[in-house]
C-alpha cells in the first residue's frame, strides 16, 4: 500500500477518464462542461503515458505526452472558438439545437 | 519511502475530488477553477514520478493559457447556466451506470498489470538515470533530433489551431469606424481641396 507502483498510476488515470465520461454523459445540455470533461480524459491520458513512461525508463511516452497536451490546447481554441461563434449566431450553447450546423 | 506515499495520495485524491468538482459544479466558473486545481495536482504528480518537464509544460499550457480560455469564455458568453442543468438528474442512472462499469473494467486490467520482463530490450529511448542527465535535458536530446518531424508537426497542429479560432471569431461588424492607413495615405490634394475665387463682401 505504501509502496507507489505503476498500479497505482493507472488507477488514478482510470478514475479520472471514467470522471470525464461521466461528466459527458451528466452535463448533456452544457458544451462548456463537455469540453472540460474532455480535457479531463485527456489528462488521465497523459498520466497513464507518463506512468508506464516512468516505469519502463523510457522516454517515449514523455514525448507523446507532450504531443497529447499540444493536441488537446489546439482542441480547445478550436472548440471554444465555434462554440462562441454559435452563441453570437444562436444566443445559446444548448447541445440539442448545435444539429442546425450540419449543412 | 512513507512521505512519496503520503504526497501520492494527497495529490491523487486532490486530482480525483476536483475532477468530481468540475462534473458537477453548479457554477462553470467553479468548475473551471476546479479543473486548473486538478492540473495543479496532476502537475504534482508528475514532478513525483519523475517527469519535470512535463509537469511544468502541465502548468503552463493548461492553467496559463487552456483554462484562462475557458474562463474568459465562461464569462464573456452571458448564459443562463441554470436552464443548462436540467436533465442533470435524468441522465444520472445510466451516466453512473458506464461510468462504474468502465472504472470497474479499467481497475481490474491496470490492477493487475504486468510487464513482459523482455520490454526492457525493446525501449525506442532508454531514459539515463537521473544523477546523469535531467529529465528536461534527456527530452531535449530526443525531440530535437528522433522526433523533429513530429515536433514540427505539432508546430503545424498548434498554427493552424491558431488561424483557425482568428477566423472563426473575426468579424467585421458594419458602422465600426476604424483607421484606415492606405486610405489616408493615397488621399490627393486635388480630390479634397478646392480653390475657389470669392469676391470679397458676397459671402460663399
Amino acid at each position: 500500500m505504501l509502496e507507489i507502483g505503476l498500479s497505482h498510476y493507472l488507477t488514478v488515470g482510470a478514475i479520472l477518464f471514467t470522471l470525464g465520461i461521466f461528466g459527458i454523459f451528466m452535463n448533456r445540455k452544457n458544451v462548456i462542461i463537455i469540453l472540460m470533461s474532455v480535457e479531463l480524459m485527456l489528462l488521465a491520458v497523459n498520466i497513464n503515458f507518463v506512468a508506464f513512461s516512468a516505469h519502463l525508463q523510457d522516454l517515449v511516452g514523455q514525448i507523446f505526452a507532450m504531443f497529447v497536451l499540444t493536441v488537446a490546447a489546439a482542441e480547445a481554441a478550436i472548440g471554444l472558438a465555434i462554440l462562441v461563434v454559435y452563441f453570437r449566431n444562436r444566443g445559446s450553447i444548448a447541445v440539442e439545437d448545435i444539429n442546425m450546423m450540419k449543412g | 519511502m512513507i512521505i512519496q506515499a503520503l504526497v501520492f495520495y494527497l495529490f491523487a485524491a486532490v486530482v480525483v475530488a476536483s475532477g468530481v468538482m468540475v462534473i458537477s459544479a453548479r457554477n462553470p466558473v467553479h468548475s473551471v477553477l476546479f479543473l486548473i486545481l486538478a492540473f495543479f495536482n496532476s502537475a504534482g504528480l508528475f514532478v513525483l514520478i519523475g517527469a519535470e518537464f512535463l509537469a511544468m509544460i502541465l502548468v503552463v499550457v493548461y492553467v496559463g493559457a487552456v483554462a484562462v480560455l475557458f474562463l474568459f469564455v465562461v464569462m464573456m458568453l452571458d448564459i443562463n447556466f441554470s436552464e443548462l442543468r436540467e436533465g442533470f438528474l435524468q441522465y444520472l442512472p445510466i451516466g453512473a451506470l458506464v461510468g462504474l462499469i468502465l472504472a470497474a473494467e479499467l481497475i481490474l486490467i491496470f490492477g493487475t498489470w504486468a510487464v513482459a520482463p523482455e520490454a526492457g530490450q525493446a525501449l525506442a529511448a532508454p531514459a539515463l538515470p537521473p544523477d546523469q542527465l535531467t529529465n528536461t535535458h534527456a527530452i531535449g536530446q530526443i525531440i530535437y533530433t528522433d522526433y523533429i518531424y513530429l515536433f514540427q508537426a505539432a508546430g503545424l497542429v498548434l498554427l493552424i489551431a491558431m488561424i483557425g479560432a482568428i477566423v472563426l471569431t473575426l468579424r467585421h461588424r458594419p458602422g465600426v469606424r476604424r483607421q484606415k492607413i492606405a486610405d489616408q495615405v493615397s488621399r490627393r490634394r486635388e480630390d479634397v481641396v478646392e480653390v475657389r475665387d470669392i469676391t470679397s463682401g458676397s459671402g460663399v
